[in-house]
């Protein structure tokens, strides 16, 4: 999935191979994750694909089914990877993501501990941010998530950048030895304010430390242990808001055509049409242009994401 | 946005940085240890503790990733009483800066740690920069909070007694000074004020919390050492002067490097018309593995000077590379490669690669001991000595490269010799061969000032296939037709405008709310992937 393994690095000479892991991009809400086998078929309401018609095509082509339905064969990105991961628990999406690993100002090199692992959407990001010398160390508390979790990063090639192990963060704190070691830590636990003390200890000076809570209330009672030893202490929401773009044909009699309906940003296609003899009112423009508004449903909440620095000693 | 009146200050610094050169390398042990002296030997007279202070905090070695403690040559970016300035600055032991109306050495600053924070002081030889703790301040606000805590419903005071004729305060300007002469230090003279103030008492506590703030700035000023990221740095413009980068702000930025896959060993083509930021934190992300190729349309490369403000090893400026579109386009359509064919490996395109310049060593150019910094006063900003303008222009004009920098750089040392701009190391000719064969992993546009749909058309044949790719924009309407053109071309999938909101909130005990002052727009986003299409496919009808 990263570049850092130049075998599996996109290019135009790279070809899907058998072993390869794929995303299946049907449209932008049909997105899977599949793992290219020979002998292999994909099917969904298309048709049925063959695996081996893959094998050989670069990635990013347009396959066919039985039945001349297409989808589209992608290389793997962690932005991918977030769509298509098997939800074991509530994810992070792209936004979040994005804002968290600049935020921690994580880059090549660091180590960055995180609890817990969920369904590894973020460890998947802090990975790549880290690579190729840094290490995510990443704890849950759940054994069977660890474990399919860990699953998940072997095949995706990422074994040598993260480390999963099983431990209670809340409960029993960080591991000793990454004490005064970790250039950022990441928090998703349910009581984020009993795991502080022991992210103090775990952070290098002015080390950051974020805190995502789905509740304000936890967001409070983190603040006010933060209180002690971290500075620059802040709260953030972010969200993302997506547009539709479309071309729509808009009619408007001679009169109006000066007129300013669609604006000045309009990419106008002008057509005369004949017109209808009974309307006797002289000739219409049919224009189309090119518009965008918001999409009508949005997530409207994931998670206030606190921020603080361990404060220099 | 409010419109403000920026102002230029510099840093002079003399001799001593020039044979320290801007870089990463000033890391290693024998130059650190040469800052712990300048810092122990501070030009101004200071008290013994702050520089063991400053000597203790030097003492382990930066670890590689990211540095945690100054050196001499290094950037740093300033933020004076929590945000009302915000400077850029070069440490050395000769640069000073004007915090008020006094101006301070910075070498107390050498050596110390990130996050450190200073109190602008009076002693017998003028005002300097003091150590001091922020623990003690936080616990001194904390105390605050700790003493409301839970009765903030309860608080019965109010405003209805407050009279404002101007005779609340029995200490007169005279006797501040006269403090001053007696050196008493900022504190002290902001709990006088407090003491002889007759209405404090009868303040609410959170206007005694704001009333003992305002003092602060004023007689106590702060300074907090921060370590220039693409995080601070994107804030930083996005707060003082955010035309110069587009109106990009910092969720935005995040979100181009995560659409972009930009991570270790990635070849990233960039177009940034926006002051550099963009590359900047690319280069970041690269952490001196793979390649920036950033490319312009015309004769120069795009004016990149937030680059310099970043501290990056030499191997992460060797990464970045400017090359003119002509070049990487003439190539292109001469070779046999993108869309056309597949299997074709051209080693016959290494002869076709012309001499590449680049500005790699942007950041050593301007010759390292004048710094140029982006600086400006808020509205609110104590004691500035330019008076804000609230009519400003919003388009803040600062160019370095201009007649400004080189006035600077023949005042403060004349024999400097110059570098160009764009004179670097060369691209090896097998690199650029190397992009034209594989195509590069990712493409970022920032190029609010050209047709972003001709760019993306011109330049997404020069994508691998399956390769991400984004645009940012500052309006929605160049976005939305570059849209719909890629879908009618059928290069690209998975296109998406997208707009990131991001709100801050005041988190504290019964007064959690958002900031009521927000940035209600950072940018949009167009992301997709690009796909291999391949003519015999594309004419298939689809089942739908």
């Amino acid at each position: 999935m990263l570049s850092t393994d130049s075998s599996k690095r996109i290019s135009f000479d790279r070809l899907i191979c058998d072993e390869d892991l794929v995303i299946v991009y049907e449209r932008h809400d049909r997105i899977k994750a599949v793992k290219v086998q020979k002998g292999s078929v994909f099917q969904n309401r298309f048709g049925v694909f063959k695996h081996s018609d893959w094998i050989g095509k670069p990635f990013g082509s347009k396959v066919l089914s039985n039945k001349g339905g297409f989808v589209f064969v992608l290389a793997p990105t962690p932005e991918l990877w977030t769509l298509v991961l098997s939800h074991r628990t509530q994810i992070l999406y792209l936004a979040d993501i994005s804002f968290v690993i600049s935020y921690l100002e994580v880059v090549p090199g660091c180590v960055v501990l995180e609890s817990g692992t969920g369904s590894g959407s973020l460890t998947t990001s802090l990975a790549r941010a880290v690579a190729p010398s840094g290490h995510v160390h990443t704890f849950d508390f759940h054994e069977q998530r660890a474990a399919l979790a860990r699953e998940d990063f072997e095949r995706n090639g990422m074994s040598s950048l993260i480390t999963v192990t099983v431990r209670d963060i809340q409960g029993e704190g960080f591991p000793e030895e990454f004490c005064g070691a970790a250039d950022s830590v990441f928090l998703d636990l349910p009581q984020p304010w009993l795991a502080l003390p022991s992210v103090r200890r775990m952070l290098k000076q002015d080390g950051v430390l974020c805190s995502f809570s789905p509740c304000i209330e936890q967001v409070q009672r983190s603040c006010d242990v933060l209180q002690s030893g971290f500075t620059d202490i802040r709260t953030f929401e972010v969200l993302l808001r997506s547009y539709e773009v479309r071309e729509e044909r808009m009619m408007r009699t001679e009169g109006d055509q000066d007129g300013d309906l669609a604006g000045p940003f309009s990419r106008k296609r002008k057509q005369r049409i004949p017109h209808d003899a009974n309307n006797g009112s002289g000739e219409t423009t049919t224009t189309t242009t090119v518009m965008a508004r918001p999409c009508r449903e949005a997530r409207g909440h994931t998670g206030y994401l606190t921020f603080a620095r361990l404060a220099c000693s | 946005m409010n419109p403000t009146d920026p102002t230029i200050h510099r840093v002079v610094s003399k001799t001593l940085s020039l044979f320290f050169p801007f870089s990463r390398l000033s890391l290693d042990p024998q130059q650190s240890s040469l800052g712990t002296q300048e810092s122990g030997n501070p030009p101004m007279a200071q008290e013994g503790s702050v520089a063991d202070l400053q000597a203790s905090a030097l003492a382990p070695a930066p670890p590689p990733p990211n540095p945690r403690a100054t050196w001499e040559g290094c950037s740093v970016l300033l933020d004076i009483n929590d945000g009302d300035r915000l400077v850029f600055a070069r440490l050395s032991a000769a640069a000073t800066l004007k915090i008020g109306n006094k101006k301070c050495s910075l070498a107390p600053l050498l050596g110390c740690a990130f996050g450190s924070l200073f109190r602008v002081e009076s002693g017998p030889d003028g005002p300097y920069l003091a150590r001091s703790s922020p623990c003690a301040s936080v616990t001194s606000g904390n105390s605050m909070q700790e003493s409301e805590k839970g009765d903030t419903m309860e608080d019965i005071r109010d405003n209805r007694l407050l009279i404002d004729n101007n005779t609340a305060q029995n200490l007169s300007s005279d006797d501040i000074e006269a403090m001053r002469r007696e050196g008493a230090t900022g504190d002290e003279i902001v709990e006088a004020l407090i003491a002889n103030s007759s209405t404090f008492e009868k303040k609410t506590v959170y206007s005694q919390e704001k009333y003992k703030r305002k003092k602060q700035k004023k007689y106590a000023p702060k300074v907090l050492l921060r370590r220039p990221s693409a995080r601070s740095i994107c804030e930083t413009y996005f707060k003082k002067v955010p035309a110069r980068i587009g109106f990009l702000r910092v969720d935005t930025l995040s979100l181009l490097l995560s659409m972009a896959n930009v991570g270790p060993y990635s070849d990233i083509l960039v177009v940034d018309m926006i002051g550099g930021i963009v590359t900047g934190a690319v280069a970041e992300r690269l952490g001196g593995t793979g390649y920036l190729c950033s490319t312009y349309f015309g004769t120069a490369p795009y004016p990149s000077d937030i680059v310099r403000m970043f501290n990056f090893s030499s191997e992460t400026r060797s990464r970045i590379v400017h090359m003119p579109f002509s070049d990487l386009f003439k190539s292109h359509e001469n070779s046999v490669f993108p869309g056309a064919e597949l299997n074709a490996n051209a080693p016959s395109m290494l002869s076709e690669s012309p001499k590449y310049e680049n500005t790699v060593d942007l950041s050593s150019k301007p010759t390292v001991e004048e710094f140029d910094l982006m600086e400006e006063q808020s509205v609110d900003n104590m004691e500035a000595s330019s008076s804000p303008a609230k009519n400003g222009t919003e388009h803040f004009v600062l160019n370095p490269c201009s007649s400004d920098a080189s006035a600077c750089r023949h005042e403060s040392n004349a024999s400097v010799a110059d570098t160009p701009v764009n004179k670097g190391r060369q691209v090896p000719a097998e690199t650029v061969a190397l992009w034209k064969r594989n195509g590069f992993s990712s493409l970022i546009i920032a190029a609010p000032e050209s047709d972003v749909g001709t760019i993306v058309q011109e330049l997404l044949p020069l994508l691998a296939y399956s390769a991400p790719f984004v645009i940012y924009h500052q309006y929605l309407q160049p976005l939305a037709t570059c849209m719909h053109k890629l879908q009618s071309s059928k290069m690209a999938i998975s296109l998406q405008i997208s707009e990131p909101w991001l709100r801050e909130y005041q988190v504290l005990p019964s007064r959690t709310h958002p900031l009521m002052q927000m940035s209600s727009f950072g940018g949009y986003t167009l992301s997709g992937i690009r796909i291999c299409n391949s003519g015999t496919v594309a004419n298939i009808v689809t089942p739908k």
